[in-house]
């Protein structure tokens, strides 16, 4: 099926006017990551080092991958917010009975949450080198953009589907952060997963979002936990199965008059 | 060829059957009014007339496409306004008729000239820039009309158009959809809870409730022929009036009578007076 790259265009266009006029918003989905990397990197950088933190490795460095992972899982599944959004003020009536297949509106939408997230995801490494982080080079850092992409479209898609399935923004909300903390807690983003007793680290070792900050700290920072090419392919697969079930739950809502 | 055509459209929620066997054609360049109560089943067929929603059993044909197996085509071919709100508020008038003119890929070329031809059919041009959740109710229902037109669709649904207007909006919007009728030669089916407005715009109206056809004719015909009126009272004790009714010989027959709380159509001659 070809896809429709006007409508993808278009929605994606959309969500970025909506996403430039609501700044409010903008700042206040962008401070929370900052303060952590601000607060947690400074204060425990001099003071604290935790075991299993590799040699040569100061906290920040270890941090500063860790809350961009953070950051994109929150920006990713809240800009299902945006379909839900649509689904009650109505618009996405005239979303949905547009000539234009529903993977298309999918991608659409996925490539403006996406787009946010990398947003957010760039100034925190902007703020994180500011306050003491480097990063290893700029082949690192483009590659890092890869995982970027993958965490953010992988969060992105989970946050459809319940969007999808869910009516209110409370319930929104409230669903989503039940399941972002164990996501973002056992992802290894705050500190090393080794601190974790053996029945946690089993839960580590299957979440999406370890491997994507795992593979942001190999770009950005030269160590990793597991093998970067491993990571890759466990998020890429993670990436294309939230994106069919999402484009799945998509085309079953059903529009109210 | 029927501009719409269905044959036993039915739509059941669980046990509750909500379009019960329609069968309706439409014919090219009219304009078709679908009246009835509310929960009659007006916006259900609308939807599935617009691939949005799939019936139970039965088919329907949008200008010769059949709303299932080709749902494509058939959304190009139509427009609608649908009953509920469905455009942008954080985006300007011509924001969001921009976005639906590029989203039903509308060339380059004629896409400005079209969004300003549309904009002055509904006397918005002087509001094209102002953010629609600035815009009167009056003013994004004409919004509403205008982006349904945008891409020269064969066939315009408007369900309840005049919902929430006052009078004399409501007249203006009954000028637009004639005057569209005519200048784009644009089938339009409407769905409305009113027999005045049915009988303003209406070449055919078929009188709907609980998802079947009660009557379906001229608006003329329906009062004139059959020699008889709809009317709608407000009553609080129905059954009474429904007794007093049945034994008086003023109401020549109850057409339909267990309707929404508190309101009794009934069908009787001359009923104006
Ligand atoms: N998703 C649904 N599940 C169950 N019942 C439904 C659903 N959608 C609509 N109905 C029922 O179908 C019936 C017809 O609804 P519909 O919206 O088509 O009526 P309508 O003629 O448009 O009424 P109104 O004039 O109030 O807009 C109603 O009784 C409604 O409760
Ligand atoms: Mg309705």
């Amino acid at each position: 099926m070809p896809l429709n790259l006007t409508a993808i265009y278009t929605i994606w266009l959309r969500e970025m006017i909506r996403f430039f006029r609501a700044k409010s918003r903008v700042i206040a989905s962008f401070s929370m990551p900052i303060f952590f990397l601000v607060f947690l990197g400074l204060g425990f950088n001099a003071s604290f080092k935790f075991s299993g933190l590799p040699s040569g490795i100061d906290y920040i460095d270890f941090l500063a991958p860790g809350i961009i992972g953070m950051a994109l899982l929150f920006d990713s599944l809240s800009s299902g917010l945006s379909v839900l959004m649509d689904k009650q003020f109505g618009f996405l009536k005239e979303i949905m009975v547009a000539p234009v297949d529903r993977l298309s509106i999918v991608i659409g939408k996925t490539l403006g949450g996406t787009t946010t997230a990398l947003i957010q995801g760039l100034i925190i490494l902007i703020v994180a080198s500011l306050i003491g982080f480097e990063v290893k080079g700029v082949s690192g850092l483009l590659s890092s953009l890869v995982f970027m992409v993958l965490i953010s479209v992988s969060f992105v898609g989970i946050g459809m589907i319940f969007a999808s399935k869910i009516n209110d923004m409370h319930g929104f909300q409230l669903i989503t952060r039940l399941f972002a903390f164990p996501v973002f807690l056992l992802s290894g983003a705050f500190f090393p997963s080794t601190n974790l007793p053996t029945w946690l680290r089993y839960l580590h070792y299957i979440n999406p979002l370890s491997h994507g900050v795992d593979g942001l700290r190999f770009c950005l920072i030269g160590t990793s936990q597991f093998s970067p090419i491993q990571d890759l392919f466990v998020l890429l697969g993670f990436c294309i199965l939230t994106m069919v079930s999402g484009t799945y739950f998509f085309s079953v809502v059903e529009v109210e008059g | 060829m029927y501009a719409i055509k269905t044959e036993n459209l039915t739509k059941k929620y669980d046990e509750s059957i909500v379009v019960n066997q329609l069968s309706l054609n439409i014919i090219k360049g009219e304009i078709f009014g679908l009246l009835g109560p509310n929960g009659a089943g007006k916006t259900t067929t609308i939807k599935i007339l617009a691939t949005l929603l799939k019936p139970t059993s039965g088919s329907a044909e949008v200008w010769g496409y059949n709303v299932l197996k080709e749902q494509d085509v058939v959304r190009k071919s139509i427009g609608i306004v649908f009953q509920s709100p469905s455009l942008d508020f954080e985006l300007t008038g011509r924001e969001n008729l921009d976005f639906h003119s590029r989203i039903y890929n509308l060339d380059r070329s004629v896409r400005k000239n079209r969004i300003e031809e549309v904009l002055e059919l509904v006397e918005l041009s002087d509001k094209a820039d102002t953010l629609v959740k600035h815009y009167s109710g009056g003013m994004q229902r004409r919004l509403e009309i205008a982006r349904g037109l945008m891409h020269y669709p064969k066939v315009l649904y408007l369900d309840e158009p005049t919902l929430g207007l006052d009078a004399q909006t409501r007249r203006r919007v009954w000028e637009y959809i004639k005057k569209l009728n005519v200048s784009e030669q644009i089938t339009v089916v409407l769905t409305t809870h009113y027999m005045d407005e049915a009988e303003q715009l209406c070449d055919r109206v078929a009188i709907i409730d609980h998802g079947e056809i009660i009557a379906l004719d001229s608006p003329e015909n329906l009062k004139t022929t059959i020699a008889r009126d709809i009317i709608s009272l407000q009553v609080v004790d129905r059954k009474k009036l429904l007794e007093v009714l049945k034994s008086s010989d003023f109401a020549a027959e109850i057409i339909f009578n267990e309707l929404v709380e508190e309101s009794v159509y009934l069908g009787v001659e001359n009923g104006e007076k």
